[in-house]
């Protein structure tokens, strides 16, 4: 059963076409990744998926439901985590988490969803005196009182130093674990890589490559040897069989009496097939 | 309905615990009607008839309040919360839109009657101005001037498009008006220009209807050209905001 299906959703904003034909099924209880660089269509796609915005074209259904018609009973069920939220600075954690449960017909218990998210402590504190990584917290937090089976979360560590990142991918671990259903997007490949399920790979408005980030990575390349040879010169062997390859290499090598100097044995990771799919600098990417 | 109670409560909780609103929204007309009261000492000439200073004042001070709570109160808070994600965060939620924009009007509906209540009761216990007679007619006032002003908030709130600027743009709108209007003092001797400008503002309508009220002794249905006049700047501000009001951040 597909939580969300996607047939050639199309969006444009005045003439220039943000999304251009993308199709993805999302299966109950996965971790969905949308992974692709600024401006690659990921936010558009995710507020269509979330009824904030209408499309030009396709046919989506989210939980059976069309979110261009975004009813009470499809906002009963999904739970959202936007790039950025301040909410009221002045309320504590518990009333926040408490006003939210009241705009939902069964609501988690508000005390058991701090606890999940791991602000116990910070119950009576007010939500300006929270720091970043609990703020974030308290994000995870509302968007789980209305108890959805569907969560959204767009770019959910943007801006965050490498503590309030953990801390977000500790909460999302917990929200998996709970049975709930996750499309995530970012632009980050080691959350996508550690975090979902499935990884659909997004640049300029289509998708280039679905797949779990294992398949993605296995068998578009091989494995790269790398030393300094005698003369002083980087060497690198990319290979399919790096056994016998660097079973040969060691073995001329001892035979001469050489050392290898900085020798290394890498398999792609993902970050390297996103690369050489999105052709990009890695500046570009990581900014 | 349920919605509607439970955000209303909300409101008053976020309204009342942020110092900057309890302090510029509710008390500042209050502060004003204390400073005003106690320099204004001989009597104010309208439309012919002379009355004690203060009692003047406080219906001046209800106009003032009214703007200051519903357009200024009502526009600062919208902006802040559309630009910092809660509107739209709310969005998502099944609280209905319609449900929340009720329960952000009566919050400030409620803010706005406890201010009038509380200038009575100064008045009446530092200045003697007396205690309004026609109930009814006051009560219907009061909701005219709220809602029309809220309506105007709202066109507000969707025209301006940052946090920063929002208190400046309604204050500079709100403190000429006010004085044109003659919140502040009669605006009998202005110069021509000044009384003609603050002549189709809906502040200066709606002073006449609290005066008509309060001053007088006469009913609210005495006033229906004022009343029109009131009623047309809110609806006209309604559909500005039913054009233009928007639930997600602008300035980014």
């Amino acid at each position: 059963m597909n939580a969300i299906a996607v047939s050639d959703l199309r969006k444009a904003y005045g003439g220039v076409e943000a999304v251009r034909g993308i199709s993805i099924a999302v299966e109950e209880g996965e971790v969905f990744g949308l992974l692709g660089p600024n401006g690659a269509g990921k936010t558009t796609t995710v507020e269509i998926l979330e009824g904030y915005r209408s499309r030009d074209g396709g046919t989506v259904s989210v939980l059976g439901h069309d979110p261009q018609k975004p009813g009470r009973e499809f906002r009963e069920r999904i739970g959202v985590v936007l790039q950025q939220s301040d909410l009221w600075p002045n309320l504590t954690v518990r009333e926040v988490h408490l006003a939210f449960a009241g705009y939902y017909a069964k609501p988690r218990d508000a005390d058991e969803v701090i606890a999940i998210v791991g602000l116990g402590e910070k119950s009576g504190a007010r939500v300006k005196t929270l720091s970043g990584g609990q703020k974030r917290r308290l994000d995870f937090g509302i968007s789980l009182i209305g108890n959805p089976d569907l969560v959204f979360l767009d770019e959910p560590t943007t801006g965050f130093d490498p503590a309030a990142r953990r801390t977000a991918w500790e909460m999302i671990r917990a929200l998996r674990d709970l049975g709930k259903t996750i499309v995530l997007t970012t632009h980050y490949l080691d959350e996508a890589q550690n975090l979902a399920d499935r990884v659909a790979v997004i640049q300029r408005g289509v998708i280039i490559r679905t797949g779990t980030p294992a398949e993605l990575i296995g068998g578009t390349q091989s494995t790269e040897i790398r030393y300094r040879s005698a003369a002083g010169e980087d060497v690198v062997v990319e290979t399919e069989t790096p056994t016998r390859v660097l079973a040969e290499l060691t073995a001329r090598a001892v035979a001469a009496g050489e050392e290898l100097e900085g020798l290394e044995v890498r398999r792609p990771t993902l970050e390297d097939v996103y690369l050489d799919l999105v052709d990009e600098p890695a500046a570009e990417v990581a900014s | 309905m349920r919605y509607v109670l439970h955000q209303l409560r909300l409101e008053q909780k976020i309204f009342w615990r942020n110092r900057e609103s309890a302090i510029f929204i509710f008390i500042f007309p209050i502060l004003l009607f204390l400073l005003l009261g106690s320099v204004y000492s001989s009597r104010i000439t309208i439309h012919g008839t002379s009355y004690k200073s203060a009692n003047v004042l406080l219906a001046g001070m209800i106009g003032y309040g009214v703007a200051n709570t519903a357009f200024s109160g009502l526009a600062i808070a919208l902006v802040i919360r559309r630009e910092s994600g809660i509107l739209k965060r709310l969005r998502s939620t099944p609280l209905p839109p319609r449900a929340y924009l009720t329960s952000v009007l009566a919050s400030t509906l409620v803010v706005f009657l406890l201010q009038t209540a509380a200038l009575f009761a100064i008045g009446r216990t530092l200045f003697g101005t007396p205690l309004p007679g026609h109930i009814v007619s006051l009560i219907l006032a009061l909701l005219l001037g709220a809602a029309a002003f809220a309506g105007l908030g709202l066109a507000a709130a969707s025209l301006i498009r940052s946090s920063e600027g929002a208190s400046a743009v309604v204050t500079v709108i709100v403190l000429p008006m006010a004085f044109l209007s003659g919140s502040f003092g009669p605006t009998r001797k202005y110069p021509a220009l000044l009384r003609d400008i603050g002549n189709v503002l809906p502040l200066k309508h709606y002073l006449d209807i609290v005066q008509a009220i309060y001053l007088q002794g006469h009913e609210i249905w005495t006033k229906p050209g004022a009343i029109a006049v009131v009623a047309a700047w809110g609806i006209g501000g309604l559909a500005l905001a039913a054009r233009y009001f928007g639930w997600e951040p602008r300035a980014r």
